[in-house]
């Protein structure tokens, strides 16, 4: 308790510092990531200790692998930031952490370090929601980006439009029924066989199949026009597979994956816009892994242009798991006194709009 | 053993409220089927019958959901573990062996964890596009009961 009543005050002090360093630490789920940040937007170091090769093996996730990886991994990636930025620890302003939503033993793994080391140090701890990590890794990348605006967040465990109407301040607009845009992707990779992390797979091949071989339904809910469902999609894929199998057809597989990802794309797009409509908002964000996707970003160019909006998107390295993007979120949590407890606990399950701080 | 045969999404879910309505605190679902079979569909009509109003997703990257009906329910999909020690991670006796209701999409990771006693449901894909074979298996004494509770669905034909 002591602890936290000193930080709460040093919060009001660090605002009127010049320089916030800030080391942030991600580690929700494939990545053991760790990064300098100062004040916010500049990352003076951003190193990502990718697990994806373990896990090709595995076709998917594996999440003991993970909290086992990212406990080894935890110190030397904080030292190899460190190192990077040339900061000496003791210049440290504050520690930020993912504490969810994700994979509890590997949330937990960076909540433990980033504890320690808030402890350790005296200096605030603040937790940061994951998705929040997300939105933010636009303000890295495009310095001149302000609230408000609607973000599009996806990945494989996220489909969400977010009104971002300032700093830490969210209304959610809309988001998916069942499976999330990446998990669709990472199950239908499943289904053609092209391995995993699904979504670049699917990129890459349907590059060279025709989007409009196959019409795979864009399925709207009714009454719920910024919600997404992507379940009815992945078994639409499945029932065509299995009906030319039945038939002893054979199929284009860069046909399907190029016409199924035109049917993610399109709904995407559309739901993206029509928020933006809706709120008269010419801001339009995107972020999470899904954000790489080539097709979506030429969809989202097309329609941004033709409705006279604004788009950003993060370059691939800020688009997946990052740290840089927690420590940029957390220096705006900072700024407005939101800080943890050292009973900061991992919350595998957290909804973004849900937070009581 | 309770066969029925759903020709639909809908009649699917149905089906699943009136599981959801009927199951009592420490039950433990296993969903047996393929990936597109209605697993998702069909824990949702569960969930909703327990009197939870929310939102279900799917809970593969997350791996487990928790809604909080009359009696909580926990949502597992652990299709992507690997060895069924990494269960401990979740904490998912806890869960399992708790006061609530646990549905588990892939059950057949469990391995050497698979509980004694459980209702089993197996969904299979028919010929036709929509149309679901869902089969229930009592196993253990505990389940019998709530076989001839579920036998009473007046809603699809079996």
């Amino acid at each position: 308790m002591i602890y936290f009543q000193k930080m709460k005050q040093r919060a009001i002090e660090l605002k009127r510092k010049k320089d916030i360093f800030i080391l942030a630490l991600e580690s929700s789920c494939d990545e053991t990531a760790a990064a300098i940040v100062r004040n916010g937007r500049e990352v003076l170091s951003s190193v990502i200790s990718s697990q994806i090769e373990t896990h090709q093996v595995y076709g998917g996730v594996v999440p003991e692998i993970a909290s086992r990886k990212h406990v080894e991994a935890i110190n030397e990636v904080i030292h190899c930031a460190l190192k990077q930025s040339d900061l000496a620890k003791a210049r440290l302003d504050a520690i930020a952490v993912t504490f969810g939503p994700g994979l509890v033993g590997a949330l937990l793994v960076g909540v433990s370090a980033a504890k320690a080391l808030a402890y350790g140090l005296s200096v605030p701890l603040i937790g940061v929601h994951h998705i929040e990590g997300h939105i933010s890794a636009n303000y890295i990348q495009h310095k001149e980006l302000e609230p408000p605006f609607v973000c599009l967040i996806v990945s494989g465990g996220h489909t969400q439009i977010v009104h971002v109407k300032d700093y830490g301040s969210y209304d959610l607009v809309g988001e998916t029924m069942d499976d999330a845009a990446g998990e669709a992707f990472d199950k239908v990779a499943r289904v053609l066989g092209l391995g995993y992390p699904g979504g670049p797979a699917v990129d890459r091949i349907a590059r060279h199949g025709n989007p409009n071989a196959i019409h795979f339904p864009r399925a709207g809910i009714k009454d719920r026009p910024f919600d997404f469902s992507f379940s009815g999609l992945k078994t639409a894929v499945i029932n065509y597979l299995h009906h030319l199998e039945q038939k002893g057809e054979t199929y284009s597989t860069e046909d399907v994956a190029a016409s199924f990802q035109k049917a993610v794309v399109d709904v995407l797009v559309e739901k993206t816009i029509a928020s933006a409509n809706m709120l008269k908002l010419e801001k339009i964000v995107v972020a999470g892994g899904v954000a790489a996707n080539s097709c979506l970003k030429e969809g989202l160019e097309e329609s941004a242009v033709k409705n006279n909006m604004q788009l950003f998107i993060p370059p691939p390295v800020l688009c997946t798991d990052n740290a840089a993007m927690i420590g940029c979120a957390g220096y705006y949590c900072l700024l407005q006194g939101k800080i943890s407890p050292l009973s900061l606990n991992a919350v595998p399950y957290l909804p973004l709009t849900g937070r009581n701080d | 053993m309770l066969t029925l045969q759903s020709h639909s999404e809908e009649q699917t879910y149905e089906f699943g409220k009136w599981i959801g309505a009927n199951v009592q605190s420490g039950d433990i679902i296993l969903l047996f089927g393929d990936l597109g079979s209605g697993k998702t569909v069909l824990s949702r009509g569960i969930a909703h019958g327990v009197g939870f109003t929310g939102r279900i997703t799917s809970p593969t990257f997350t791996l487990m959901h928790t809604y909080l009906g009359r009696i909580p329910v926990y949502h597992f999909d652990i299709y992507r573990l690997n060895e069924p020690d990494e269960l401990f991670d979740l904490d998912y006796e806890e869960y399992l062996y708790g006061n609530g209701i646990s549905i588990v999409e892939w059950p057949e990771r469990l391995g050497y964890l698979l509980p004694e006693e459980y209702l089993k449901i197996t969904i299979t894909r028919q010929l036709k596009e929509n149309d679901r074979n869902i089969s229930l298996k009592p196993v253990g004494s505990r389940y019998a009961a709530l076989e001839e509770v579920l036998k009473n669905y007046e809603g699809i034909g079996n």
